[in-house]
């Protein structure tokens, strides 16, 4: 017995294809959640990270706060949430969301305020507005970081969306939890791989918004 | 015109980069501020275009205090150009240069259109443009950068340290073609430099600025060098600004002689009535072959391998007494060779002939303004 077999034996029986706890089923949901948490964390943490990163103040506050979130252990939250709100999908997202925001605004901040000043002194001097200079000048240049730090907060939600399956939702999350109380390791070796799968495709979409969205003159290929 | 009325610039930390500075910029012609670093050079360009607020003091455009209109239109109507060009790389050379058209709404093909008209203007091949910048070399991009700040026709054109960064030949080169495109436009230059030699290159006015920021000199190219105000502008104008002025004056007048110069294939009596112990021999063509002393000469035969190099000849009327005075400094000879624009020899010049030129030159008063190149 292996883990391979594990994965074989999982993969290869045709009722996990299929119905509600459908590997298809299971999957879609995955991606529901953590395509949410990460639009959410974005919404907030992008922004603040433009702004701070453009204008250069609130470094030191921002990097507090991105700390101090890392700092929250996801499950601690969860079961806070939960006590706190109930049932549901919101109080998985919290915990989703406050992981995902810290390497999203501290890499966002860290990439506009790494941008050679001189474009954007010469952006400026010829009477650019800010806004403008910030989105046509600044973040153009400073996107495969930014890009970077959404990455690496969409594979850690992607493999934390699993603890939406301790508040009776599902997800992958659902394999490994129930194969674990089932004693089912089959199950649970299968859930992991998924997740791993999902993280590797996550990894590829984000490669290719790089070579969609990154100007060839600041890749320099 | 350009005018700052006693405007100061104290800097938030206390640092007074400018002080009660008064200047008068001229339209249409090249003004160059110059100074040792931080004597506030940077600063006071930047008030021009308000990227710097003067703390007092007031700075007019054309008698307008410059604080009246909105600070974009300001800053669009005038093109500013960085030491390091400051290019947009993930925009392509042309999309580089068509930024201040697009801003100011104009559609994309004209605006393109306008940037590949910019590009010849400021000697970079077309086939650029659709390159990125880290594909060009400094000096290229720095002429992008120049191409990028004349896009809109701004009237006024700022420059701090546009060409600080790039090496001598190729700086050589970008300050002849920004000579030759303000012949053509006739644009207000403001340029900013720490060198002395490229401030008296291109400055029709020169702004000699001294450690914070206080005006030392405010003159013509010649006359700071045939007068410093003072022994701040006199160390900084360097040891050598009595040949360097020289350049203020034109080689026409000097006198030649062509007593010394023989055809390759000239009789032996020709060659004895020289009463220079050198000749300068000529090819059929008139163009000069190399020195040789006249007694070996009369020999009959010139063995080419037995001329001395002529060194580099000069243009009368083209070359300015320093040019002169230098082709006579490197002659083996001590003497000077004189061609015209097609290289045919027409006559020669000793150090002591041009030595007594500049001494004419000098007791005639200053350098008529006349510009000559040097
Ligand atoms: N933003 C600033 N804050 C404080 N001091 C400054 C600032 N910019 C320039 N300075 C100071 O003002 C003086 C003039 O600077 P600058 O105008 O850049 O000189 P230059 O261009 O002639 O080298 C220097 O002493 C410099 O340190
Ligand atoms: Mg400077």
């Amino acid at each position: 017995m292996n883990v391979l077999n594990f994965v074989n034996a999982f993969f290869s029986d045709a009722s996990h294809w299929q119905g509600y706890d459908g590997i298809p089923q299971r999957f879609w949901e995955h991606v529901q959640y953590s395509v949410l948490a990460l639009a959410l964390a974005t919404a907030i943490g992008l922004p603040v990270g433009l702004l701070t990163g453009h204008t250069g103040r609130g470094g030191n506050a921002l990097a507090f706060i991105a700390n101090a979130a890392r700092a929250l252990p996801s499950f601690g939250l969860l079961v806070l949430a939960v006590l706190l709100i109930g049932f549901g999908l919101l109080p998985v997202m919290i915990p989703l969301v406050v992981l995902a925001i810290p390497p999203i605004l501290v890499t966002t901040y860290e990439a506009v305020r790494s941008v050679d000043p001189a474009p954007v002194d010469a952006a400026r001097g010829m009477g650019m507005h800010e806004s403008r200079i910030l989105f046509q000048v600044e973040v153009p240049v400073a996107l495969p970081l930014i890009l970077s730090g959404l990455r690496s907060a969409a594979i850690q939600i992607v493999s934390t969306a699993t603890i939406a399956a301790y508040v009776s939702l599902g997800g992958l999350g659902r394999y490994i939890i129930d194969g674990l109380y089932q004693r089912d390791y089959e199950k649970v070796v299968g859930g992991a791989t998924l997740v791993a799968v999902l993280a590797l495709a996550t990894l590829a979409l984000f490669w290719a918004a790089g070579r969609l969205a990154v100007s060839p003159g600041v890749r320099r290929r | 015109m350009i005018r700052f009325d006693s405007v100061t610039k104290r800097y938030p930390d206390g640092t007074v980069a400018v002080d009660r500075l008064s200047l008068e910029i001229p339209d249409r012609s090249i003004t160059v501020l110059v100074g040792p670093s931080g004597c506030g050079k940077t600063t006071t360009l930047r008030m021009i275009n308000r990227m710097v607020e003067p703390t007092e003091g007031t700075i007019l455009l054309d008698g307008e205090d410059s604080r009246k209109q909105p600070v974009t239109t300001l800053r669009r109507s005038m093109g500013y150009v960085i030491q390091n060009a400051g290019l947009f790389q993930h925009r392509t050379i042309v999309d580089n240069i068509a930024t201040v058209p697009r801003m100011l709404g104009w559609g994309k093909q004209r605006a393109r259109e306008r940037a590949a008209e910019l590009m010849e203007r400021v000697g970079l091949d077309t086939s650029l443009a659709k390159r990125y910048p880290y594909q060009l070399s400094g000096g290229q991009q720095q002429r992008v950068g120049v191409a990028r700040a004349l896009a809109a026709d701004p009237p006024v054109l700022l420059m701090d340290e546009p060409f600080s960064a790039v090496d001598p030949v190729v700086r050589k080169g970008l300050q002849d073609e920004l000579l030759r495109i303000q012949d053509e436009l006739g644009k207000t230059i403001v340029f900013v430099t720490h060198d002395i030699d490229e401030a008296i290159k291109l400055g029709t006015m020169v702004a000699v600025l001294r450690e914070g920021g206080r005006l030392a000199q405010y003159a013509p190219p010649a006359e700071l060098l045939s007068g410093p105000a003072d022994g701040f502008v006199e160390d900084f104008l360097g040891a050598d600004r009595g040949i360097r002025r020289l350049s203020f004056f034109p080689s026409t007048a000097l006198e030649l002689t062509t007593d010394a110069v023989v055809p390759a294939d000239a009789p032996a009596a020709r060659i004895a009535a020289v009463e220079a112990p050198y000749l300068l021999v000529t090819g059929p063509d008139g163009r000069p072959l190399g020195w040789a002393e006249r007694d070996a000469l009369t020999a009959g035969d010139v063995p080419a391998e037995r001329l001395l190099p002529y060194g580099r000849p000069f243009v009368p009327g083209t070359d300015s007494l320093r040019v002169a005075l230098d082709c006579a400094v490197l002659s083996p000879t001590g003497w000077a060779v004189a061609v015209d624009d097609d290289g045919r020899v027409t006559g020669v010049v000793s150090q002591q002939t041009i030595g007594e030129a500049i001494r004419a030159a000098h007791t005639a008063g200053r350098a008529d303004g006349e510009k000559v190149a040097g």
